[in-house]
């Protein structure tokens, strides 16, 4: 049976194929292999204050409610699991040791497609663009 | 019982990769294995279904009016261009709010029954399953074009923009999607249109329910692990590179609620081919809206007609049948057709 409408159908058809594959083609031609961006490790102060896990997942949450314990309730003092205390600050706890947002909170934000508005209303530290 | 069956077999399914990854450890299987073949399938499976489509006979040319075709009169009667288009142009734009505004759905009506001196029909406006569509398929659209975030590298400017637009309310860290909202506010409704009205839950089959839960339960594995669970986004983008750079790697830093997820929306690419929600390429080759009304200005041949079968005119007709109609009585436009052909010899 012949296809009357072939043009257009085929036409359309084939955008669609290729809109879907897209990411393959892209993902060959242009990344050819992804790595996990590395956030430049600290010195000095061995751990962060909860364990590497929780920071990686829950970090933005729990900096949001930091800023409402702070700003909202003028609670400053946050204890982690461990029961050791901190000041609730992102300027002077967060970035004490985190002083490179290029380095560090850009790294994986930009490959993960995320621009927190946290610089909103915090200075941002050196190493800015 | 049709949605019964489809709730409970998707929450099957949800306990599939469960088992899968934390009991069985099937990791590779439930990251890679499955999610690729899905996409295979729904790939080939898509194009064999639009291909077959594309093959299928169209004879007649059937657009469906709802307004004034072209009249004696344009200025008393002006035609309306986009419920009665008459060139390719007009259907061209009747499409294109047809598949980005649903416009027939706009359109739709609901009838009711009053009782006034006798029955009496009324028919007015109902634009909830407009509302209720429009709502779904949009934020599907949008949540569907912000996982590319996942799939390329660098990320393009479109993407940025949509994750902009839709967490502008900054609602909560991670900020708070619209269009997650959106999707599961269309699903419920949806749903809720097909089980609570009861001429439509009547018409309703599985094949109904199951797409909506299936996609009720990909919306809600995915709110789960971006707003609850939340799992190592980097880890998984590293998955998901991994996929379209055909360097497969699942990381073990990636928990159970994103096999979940990937695993529901592997059964939906699959199921995709084989189902209702094929009226995503459907719609464009819908022959009731994508062609012009103009059958009253050009002649059409079917396309398919068999050209060895010739045509018969009705007086070639006559000729060849004229004697047995001369005898059953039956009149005939020329008197000397009916007259035998040995006596007219004679």
């Amino acid at each position: 049976m012949k296809m009357h409408y072939g043009f257009p159908i085929i036409a359309g058809l084939l955008i669609f194929v290729v809109a879907i594959t897209a990411p393959f083609a892209v993902g060959k031609a242009v990344t050819k292999q992804y790595k996990q961006p590395e956030p430049k490790k600290v010195v000095g102060e061995k751990e962060c204050i909860e364990s590497v896990e929780f920071m990686r997942t829950e970090h933005m949450q729990l900096l949001n409610e930091w800023r409402d314990w702070a700003l909202r309730d003028g609670k400053r003092i946050y204890t982690n699991h461990a029961g050791k205390q901190f000041t609730i600050s992102l300027q002077n706890t967060c970035m004490k040791c985190h002083t490179n947002k290029a380095e560090f909170c850009d790294k994986c934000h930009n490959d993960a497609g995320v621009s927190p508005y946290c610089w909103d209303c915090h200075v941002q530290p050196e190493g800015l663009k | 019982m049709n949605a019964l069956y489809s709730l409970l077999f998707v929450f099957l399914l949800v306990l599939i990769p469960l088992f899968g990854v934390d009991a069985a450890h099937l990791r590779s299987i439930f990251g890679v294995c499955i999610p690729m073949t899905a996409f295979i399938i729904f790939l080939v499976g898509f194009i064999y279904k639009v291909i077959t489509w594309a093959r299928s006979a169209v004879p007649f040319r059937i657009p469906t009016t709802g307004g004034q075709f072209k009249s004696f009169d344009p200025v008393l009667f002006p035609q309306n261009k986009l419920d009665c288009p008459q060139t390719g142009a007009q259907t061209f734009f009747r499409m294109v709010l047809e598949v980005f505004a649903f416009r027939s759905l706009f359109r739709n009506t609901a009838v009711s029954l009053h009782e006034n001196n006798g029955p009496v029909v009324a028919y007015k406006s109902s634009k909830w399953l407009w509302l209720f569509a429009i709502t779904f398929h949009y934020s599907f659209f949008i949540v569907a074009l912000r996982h590319l975030r996942l799939f390329l590298e660098p990320i393009p400017f479109f993407v940025h923009g949509l994750e902009f637009v839709d967490g502008i309310l900054q609602i909560g860290a991670p900020t708070m999607y619209l269009t997650d909202a959106g999707l599961v506010l269309g699903v419920l409704l949806l749903l809720g249109r097909r089980l609570i009205n009861p001429r439509i839950n009547y018409i309703s089959y599985a094949s109904d329910f199951f797409p909506l839960f299936l996609i009720l339960a990909v919306a809600l594995s995915g709110i789960y692990m971006r707003y609850y669970a939340k799992v190592d986004i980097m880890a998984i983008k590293e998955l998901t590179m991994g996929l379209v750079t055909f360097h497969y790697h699942v990381p073990d830093a990636i928990t159970a609620p994103f096999f979940v997820h990937v695993f529901l929306v592997s059964v939906l690419m699959a199921y995709f081919p084989f189902s209702k929600l094929m009226h995503m390429p459907g719609v464009f080759l819908s022959p009731t809206r994508n062609m012009p009304n103009d059958t009253r200005a050009k002649h059409h041949v079917n396309p398919w007609n068999d050209p060895k079968i010739m045509a018969h005119a009705y007086a070639d007709y006559e000729k060849e049948f004229g004697v047995p109609m001369a005898e059953a009585g039956l009149p005939l436009d020329n008197p000397e057709n009916g007259v035998p052909h040995d006596e007219a010899d004679a």
